[in-house]
């Protein structure tokens, strides 16, 4: 299917995205652009160090100050708030915004000072006197696991929050009948996606409404109910504005800990209170890093190059406390096996604690870890066979034949055609050509390789891995909704419940419900309503805005054209199914007389009652609730689920070099195949693909949150975290290929964390690929230019 | 640092008299006390590019310079490219066309980077676009469509939409 989109009106259609125009002109309206009267700004006060007990905390010398209102301890805040949630069955692991005893990592905020303006409140802060006593403390993720480690939280009893392994298939079986097994480790650095919005929140609390409303940059599932439970406030006190523009998050920006402290504060003063992170405070104290693995793998597999079993173990350092964090080692469950026929797996999660800040959900969820643990397998499998790393992925391949495939922990994917859309990547490369240039540079003494990785993106995000990884917790919806409405002049308004953070949802559900319409999208309005009118909404994680806004939005749509379709058959006389929907006007398919224009069905919702079929609504408005397709069932005892019901796929292709000198690493070629089903904005889908390639670029090269042995961060500016500048993100060639999915709306599939999840693996294989001819390897990202210098230091033990 | 300081800055082609602590930041001045909340902050350590405006005829970060520095000259803001209300300029007509921006954040220090490029190279190649606009970080777009949108807005094709 190369030309799906042809016989849509506007979907798959190159569309300006509305949203932009008021980007382009200043006119956002981010969390930091909001004033109120009257407004007071926090300045956070932070333990130094990675584990101490507070003793005593002085701030008469601040509350001195003119200007100062309050210094809020983390007691006071503890004793007036609920601690948030720890993703797994841990209730000892308790976490609230400000430390009250003990400090458990370097960074942490153990009080805020609030005062007129930002600049007096950090005055202020300076002259709050602290005195701790340092403590013991572990950074070590697998030291951490040793009987008699330092304990993050003694009442756990474990550093361990988390551990399952799951046995899916005959694994002993299989690894016992395979020719050969080759074992390795391989290390995912602590990184994050880092928005260049830092996290942002404004409260204001009205004493007689009793109702906190809430600015803030989220993107956070359940945040409105969590900020509210905290606060102990009725759900319907806490109104969150979701109609502020994100400045990004890629799946950080759930400031819980901080909306709690400022709601608290703003409560507490009966004042506006803002708080707006500082660059060192998002970093360092902001709870924000990702997924920093250690993955141990053994495959098994035939002389012929056919994988037949895989043991996993990951261990992920999750840092201090738990969020969401253990449960990213969860959805990797649901494409465990890539895109490969790999029959049996054990797969052993391991969530531990250590004094580093703590882990936030970061795009992908924990896949593009694993996706690279799987993918540099693969490399090494095809090594150690002598051969060719493409053709060992295309005998390994799901046939386009075999969907929907079941794989061992109980997954079907829905449709795909993986070897097709490696080969379009291949020739648009095209692979010759950058073979031979490969070998050109080499023999002019460069080093340099040619990197490939293929995976899947598990798309509409669903909750499985919630009861998967947490027996009490029975989640088995994650629905998204949508309003639409058509008003008495006949234009149209949608509404979603959630913010939006780049991913243009507000294209999204016009050009969806235009499409079911036939009204122009740009005429229709797209509201993000606050969460106390908002329909229910799981928020744009998990790669499902497309498939689950986009599928609600195209469900409230439908029902508002089969309402005018059945007010037509009545005032027509004509059966429903000989009538004709055609640009919002409605005629009989055999005599175009008969006929009512979208204004005078319009005019009939909404006044003229007399004419309306019996037992209909007046007016014109509808919602739709959906439930993620394939979704609502609980696991089963051994650990089987469906976790996301769609998956995209991509296959990267490249070609890197790497300076002898430097070992600065260049990208010369990059071109990355996609097949995202049906793509409903494909300028959006495009710009998420390049972005997610560039945040891979910069897990694979040169993103890494360090922490010395000291448990100090050392990585807290952009001048020591490095994120990639146009000058190392190449120019990117992707090829769309579609293979709808059976199971949406137009056959979307989700595409928010396409690129990221293939490209580190891509580049560390071709990193690797430009290693081997001088028998270097690296098993750890970033492969940063020390990296790779060490690694040839290893293996010749001469300078380069 | 409390002692007042009175300054004129013209900003977008208005002169803006006020009395402001020396240690005020350009981007607090613009964004706090004119409400022109369309330059950003994002690392107040003058390396992500994001708080860029015009000085006279240079982008520079508003981080890092304070308001008393720019006293009696001229700057240009996000708010001041478009040639007239309701219009777009050539780069941020391109901008839309060409899909360069996804959550806005970055975009009015990217726009007013390009902008400088423009003013000084009408019809630069890929490379010096790439060359330009390093020194700005966007996390969303890859950087690919920025160019793309550059390059259009600099060929013959590349039309102001209002």
């Amino acid at each position: 299917m190369s030309e799906p989109s042809s016989h849509f009106r506007f979907i798959g259609k190159h569309r300006r995205a509305v949203e932009h125009k008021r980007f382009v002109v200043g006119k956002g309206q981010y969390a930091a652009d909001i004033q109120r009267a009257g407004m007071l700004h926090v300045a956070l006060v932070a333990s130094p160090y990675a584990s101490a007990k507070i003793l005593f905390i002085d701030a008469s010398r601040a509350l001195a100050m003119p200007g100062v209102h309050t210094v809020l301890t983390g007691e006071e805040l503890r004793q007036g708030t609920e601690p948030t949630l720890p993703g797994v069955d841990a209730p000892q692991v308790t976490r609230y915004p400000m430390a009250f005893d003990v400090t458990r990592y370097a960074g942490e905020w153990v009080a805020a000072v609030v005062a007129e303006t930002r600049a007096l409140a950090e005055d202020a802060a300076e002259l709050v006197s602290v005195q701790y006593e340092t403590l013991p403390f572990i950074v070590d993720p697998e030291a951490a696991l040793a009987p008699g480690a330092h304990l993050v939280h003694p009442a756990h009893g474990s550093n361990v929050i988390f551990q399952r392994k799951f046995v899916w298939g005959p694994v002993d079986e299989d690894f016992a009948q395979c020719d050969h097994q080759l074992s390795y480790r391989v290390c995912w650095a602590r990184n994050s996606t880092v928005p260049i919005e830092t996290f942002a929140v404004m409260c204001d609390w009205n004493d007689a409404t009793g109702v906190l409303d809430v600015w803030a940059s989220i993107q956070m599932p359940k945040f409105p109910d969590q900020l509210a439970k905290a606060l102990r406030l009725p759900g319907n006190a806490v109104r969150v504005h979701f109609d502020v523009d994100v400045g990004g998050s890629y799946g950080v920006k759930r400031g819980l800990k901080h909306s709690v402290l400022v709601g608290f504060l703003a409560r507490k003063l009966g004042r506006p209170v803002r708080f707006i992170e500082d660059r060192i405070e998002n970093m360092r104290g902001g709870d924000m890093q990702g997924p920093d693995r250690i993955f141990d793998v053994t495959l098994g597999f035939q002389k012929d190059g056919t994988l037949r079993s895989m043991r996993m173990r990951a261990l992920d350092d999750i840092g201090a406390y738990s969020g969401r964090s253990p449960l990213q080692l969860g959805k990797p469950v649901g494409a465990i096996v890539g895109p490969y026929r790999i029959q049996s797996v054990e797969y052993d999660a391991m969530a531990v604690m250590t004094n580093k800040t703590p882990q936030e959900a970061v795009r992908g969820f924990g896949q593009a870890p694993t996706n690279y643990a799987i993918e540099t397998g693969l490399d090494k499998v095809a090594r150690f066979l002598d051969m060719d790393r493409i053709e060992l992925r295309r005998r390994n391949m799901i046939g386009k034949d075999e969907f929907p495939y079941l794989i061992p922990s109980g997954t079907h994917y829905d449709s795909g055609d993986y070897e097709t859309v490696m080969t379009k990547a291949l020739n648009a490369a095209p692979l010759d050509t950058i073979v031979a240039e490969r070998d050109a540079l080499r023999s002019q003494g460069w080093l340099a390789g040619i990197g490939i990785a293929t995976c899947l993106e598990p798309s509409g995000g669903n909750s499985s891995f919630e009861p998967l990884f947490n027996p009490k917790n029975q989640t088995t919806t994650w629905m998204d909704s949508c309003l639409v409405r058509v008003d008495l002049a006949g234009t149209v308004t949608a509404l979603m419940g959630t913010s939006t953070s780049g991913q243009a949802h507000e294209t999204l559900v016009s050009t969806v419900v235009g499409e079911i319409l036939h009204r122009e999208p740009d005429s229709i309005r797209v509201l993000h309503a606050d969460s106390l009118n908002a329909l229910p909404s799981n928020s744009p994680v998990g790669s499902r805005m497309a498939i689950m806004l986009g599928g609600a939005a195209a469900g409230a749509a439908k029902k508002i054209r089969s309402k005018l379709l059945h007010i037509a058959a009545f005032n027509l006389g004509v059966a429903q199914e000989d009538l004709v929907y055609e640009g919002g006007h409605v005629t009989a398919r055999n005599d175009a007389q008969k006929s009512l224009s979208w204004d005078a069905l319009i005019e009939i919702a909404h006044r003229k009652f007399h004419l309306l079929p019996e037992g209909m609504e007046p007016g014109l408005q509808e919602k739709f609730v959906w439930e993620v397709p394939t979704g609502g069932m609980l696991p089963t005892e051994d650990g089987r689920v469906q976790m996301y019901p769609c998956h995209s796929f991509e296959a990267h292709v490249i070609l890197a070099s790497i300076d002898p000198g430097t070992c600065k690493v260049s990208i010369r070629r990059y071109v990355c195949g996609h097949d995202c089903g049906v793509m409903i904005s494909p300028d959006v889908v495009h710009g998420m693909t390049y972005g997610g390639i560039a945040h891979g670029l910069g897990a694979a090269l040169m993103e890494k949150f360090a922490f010395s042995e000291e448990g100090q961060l050392l990585a807290g500016t952009f001048m020591d975290y490095l994120l990639p500048t146009s000058s190392e993100v190449p120019a990117i060639t992707i090829v769309d290929h579609c293979t709808p999915s059976p199971l949406t709306e137009f056959g979307q599939k989700g595409s928010g964390e396409a690129g990221y999840l293939g490209s580190p693996a891509a580049i560390a294989s071709a990193v690797n690929d430009a290693l081997a001819p001088l028998g270097a390897s690296i098993d750890h990202l970033p492969m940063t230019p020390q990296a790779i210098w060490t690694a040839l230091q290893k293996t010749q033990g001469t300078n380069v | 640092m409390t002692t007042q300081h009175d300054i004129g800055i013209r900003v977008n082609g208005v002169l803006q008299r006020r009395r402001v602590e020396p240690r005020t930041t350009l981007v607090d001045f613009l964004r706090d006390e004119l409400g022109l909340t369309g330059t950003h902050v994002g690392c107040e350590h003058g390396v992500c590019g994001a708080c860029t405006v015009m000085l006279d005829d240079q982008p520079v970060r508003s981080c890092c310079m304070f308001a008393v520095q720019a006293d009696e000259l001229r700057v240009t803001t996000v708010e001041g490219l478009a040639p007239e209300r309701g219009q777009l300029s050539k780069i941020q007509d391109a901008f839309c066309e060409k899909h360069a921006l996804q959550c806005g954040y970055c975009t009015p220090g990217m726009l007013i980077a390009c902008q400088a490029l423009i003013d000084l190279h009408p019809h630069p190649t890929e490379e010096q676009v790439r060359e330009a606009i390093s020194s700005n970080l966007c996390r969303c777009t890859g950087y690919q469509q920025i160019v793309d949108a550059v390059m259009h807005a600099t060929s013959p094709q590349g039309q102001a939409h209002v």
